[in-house]
């Protein structure tokens, strides 16, 4: 696809970020403004343009009754999976809970392997055995992919102390929800990386609402950025890829030096909390057309391409189109890929599964260790 | 460096359980630079049954790590250490408190390698004190054996002695998978006979694979843990008696030796098995089960007999809880209802 450009693709555009709430912090130690290009602009564009139409496609998926079982979108936070890719590095690791799909495709998988993992067929990011709640990629770092809410936390805190035990020159984004947020296990896991200057960045995705529950009637205190006590914390606009990005950069650099820290970024989801979750009884459609209206992520790099002049309206089509085609045509191979083998049922339950006896449904259908 | 082994004669030294738990961490954190021991009061305080005594002074606090008293955060942590490739060995204070962890030992440990279809994995032992200790009641005298060796994914160690204990532990530790790994307060201070081999570097018991402690004919005695020492007691004073018992110590409780009491039983004909747990849905009652399911089955000329402790939450009172769990006279009452 070639078209014409207004200006070069790297003489670079100015963009003001929001204001930052911060604790523990000063103001004046974060940039007020970020710099891009043409070029980085269409490929933020596109890639949150694959993120949603993906998201999009497995909420047919799913009411087509092609996806079963538990299913959260991320559709109106792309921006914060964009601007994490964009601020740390696939030596940095990344670790959430199930509303995990947009970092399984930034951290290397293809549409096609996401799509036909939550299909469950074996061609799936996890072979059809994980599902939409556990993708995994140890060559980026991105470790899961988890069901249990706050679970990843600790967890994420043990991959910073690893990387701390081990001298990389490397941070974890550990990223929860407000929901998440309340969790004891938080603090534990927080407390301890302040004791031990843990290279951890503790994300909170606030998009107002934990499951039907908003963060007023969950939370004593909202001020997510300011929980870590202290431990330093900044609120940012998450719908605000270059805020996202820029705060990350600032974070890694502040985890490195120091310890940990909290970041806080408001963002809303169009979706309720899963599939099962019409997501308007606890909220108006009035308040999701306005977020849509006012503060899609999406049109905010599109109305800074279109101001500039990095793109028109028809060439920015093209590229949907593009994203569009690309999905579809995953979604269509992933459907006519088989299913797991019954063969892969007992596989994998131990690293060295050859040496463990695995019961099945019957004794007599037991798989036996190779010595036996 | 502590002297903690007492040379007795050429060939051989005593040394207690606890003693055979120290010497095994030393070795492995010594190899490897990935092994870690964390848990409360490991470090400073030099363990809390002194298991870990002298670990501190000779590693220092990059690889001893004191935690605050928070088992769901330092648990979770040292799982996701684990997934990014350090080795830790997590130590309870008793397994009592890992019930506030076992999220993370079961769902973020055990079933994380089937979920990622093989692509991570965590090399990493839970270690402590299981089952009960002496008058300290309900919610300090649980086993967890059973709930434990349910799982998939997870090995279930339990030593019994200092052999057990070395060559386990390090098994433990050099295994790819996790494993849970249930120590005995009340072994820590019995001490035992040692060969020179079981003190070398890279001595190792093979897991899955039971020991026969004591031959015999008549009955065979399956058990683990404490409960071997009272079942060989049991058996010396069956053996006065005239009656013949085969101990099998498991060793491991998951996976489950059946070859070796399946062999046992075709010799027998008759099982005895004791634990300190709680019957309903112990590790008995998958002998029993195991045994009714396989081959084994028609070698036997009576039901299988189990002992275990009582199903009641620990009284306080001594007299009560020796009423509690299985002593000696227990397992030879046993012994002896099988075989009339």
């Amino acid at each position: 696809m070639i078209f014409r450009i207004s200006r070069s693709c790297f003489s670079s555009i100015s963009v003001k970020l929001p204001p930052f709430k911060v604790h523990h912090l000063e103001l004046d130690q974060l940039p007020q403004t970020a710099t891009t290009t043409s070029a980085e602009l269409l490929a933020y564009y596109k890639s949150m343009q694959l993120q949603r139409r993906m998201e999009i496609a497995c909420d047919n998926l799913y009411k087509q009754r092609l996806i079963r079982g538990f299913l959260h979108l991320a559709d109106g936070q792309e921006s914060i999976y964009e601007g994490l890719h964009a601020g740390l590095t696939f030596d940095d690791c990344v670790i959430t809970a199930y509303r995990d799909h947009c970092i399984a495709l930034l951290r290397g998988d293809t549409p096609h392997q996401i799509i036909a993992e939550m299909m469950a067929k074996q061609t799936g990011s996890t072979k059809g055995k994980g599902g939409s709640m556990h993708y995994y990629k140890k060559a980026t770092n991105f470790y899961g992919g988890h069901g249990i809410v706050g679970a990843q936390i600790p967890l994420g805190t043990g991959l910073a102390f690893a990387q701390k035990y081990l001298k990389k020159p490397n941070v974890t984004l550990i990223m929860f929800g407000d929901g998440a947020a309340n969790q004891g296990q938080l603090y534990e896991a927080a407390n301890m990386a302040q004791l031990w200057h843990l290279p951890a960045i503790y994300f909170i995705e606030n998009n107002l609402f934990g499951m039907g529950t908003s963060i007023d009637r969950a939370s004593a205190n909202t001020k997510f950025y300011t929980r870590g006590d202290v431990i330093p914390g900044i609120q940012i606009d998450g719908n605000n890829v270059f805020q996202v990005r820029e705060t990350l950069k600032f974070a890694k650099k502040h985890c490195l030096e120091k310890g940990p820290i909290f970041i806080e970024a408001m963002t809303y989801r169009y979706h309720g909390h899963s599939m099962s979750d019409p997501g308007v009884t606890y909220r108006t459609r009035e308040e999701v057309q306005q977020q849509r209206k006012t503060r899609d992520c999406i049109n905010y790099v599109k109305n800074i391409i279109l101001e500039n002049k990095v793109a028109d309206e028809h060439q920015l089509e093209e590229i949907d189109n593009t994203a569009q085609n690309e999905i579809d045509i995953a979604v269509e191979q992933a459907k006519v890929d088989p299913v797991p083998p019954s063969t892969e049922l007992a596989t994998d339950v131990y690293v060295d599964n050859q040496n463990h006896f695995i019961r099945g449904i019957l004794y007599k259908d037991s798989i036996l260790p190779k010595s036996q | 460096m502590l002297r903690i082994v007492h040379k007795l004669r050429s060939g051989f030294a005593k040394m207690t359980v606890r003693e055979a738990i120290n010497s095994a961490m030393a070795q492995e954190i010594e190899r490897d630079s990935n092994v870690f021991l964390i848990g409360e009061e490991v470090g400073q305080y030099q363990g809390a049954y002194k298991v870990s005594k002298g670990l501190y002074d000779r590693f220092g606090k990059s690889r001893i790590w004191d935690t605050p008293i928070t088992e769901a955060g330092f648990t979770g942590l040292s799982v996701g250490a684990a997934m990014y490739g350090l080795k830790p060995i997590v130590e309870f204070m008793t397994f009592n408190f890992a019930m506030q962890a076992i999220d993370h030992v079961i769902n973020s440990a055990a079933k994380l390698h089937y979920m990622s279809a093989g692509g991570l994995r965590t090399s990493i032992v839970f270690r402590g004190i299981n089952g009960a200790a002496a008058s300290v009641a309900a919610q300090h005298s649980q086993c967890f054996a059973a709930w434990y060796s349910q799982v998939p994914g997870l090995i279930v160690l339990s030593p019994y002695d200092c052999d057990d204990a070395r060559g386990l532990l390090k098994a433990a530790v050099r295994d790819p998978n996790p494993v849970v790994f249930l120590e005995n307060e009340i072994m820590y201070n019995e001490a035992f006979e040692v060969p020179d081999n079981v003190m070398d570097k890279d001595y190792l018991i093979p897991i899955g694979k039971a020991k026969i402690m004591r031959e015999g004919k008549d009955v065979t005695i399956v058990t683990f843990s404490k409960m071997v020492k009272f079942s060989m007691l049991a058996a010396a004073e069956l053996e006065r008696e005239g009656i013949s018992c085969e101990v099998i110590n498991l060793r491991t409780l998951k996976p489950l030796d059946r070859n070796t009491i399946i062999e046992s039983i075709k010799k027998t004909h008759r099982v005895v098995t004791v634990e300190e747990g709680w019957g309903q849905c112990g590790i008995g009652a998958e002998i029993c089960s195991v045994i009714n399911e396989t081959n084994a089955f028609f070698h036997l000329d009576a039901p299988i007999v189990r002992v275990t402790g009582a199903d009641i939450p620990t009284p306080y009172a001594f007299n009560l809880e020796e009423l509690s769990f299985p002593k000696a006279h227990n397992i030879v009452e046993a012994v002896k209802l099988v075989l009339k």
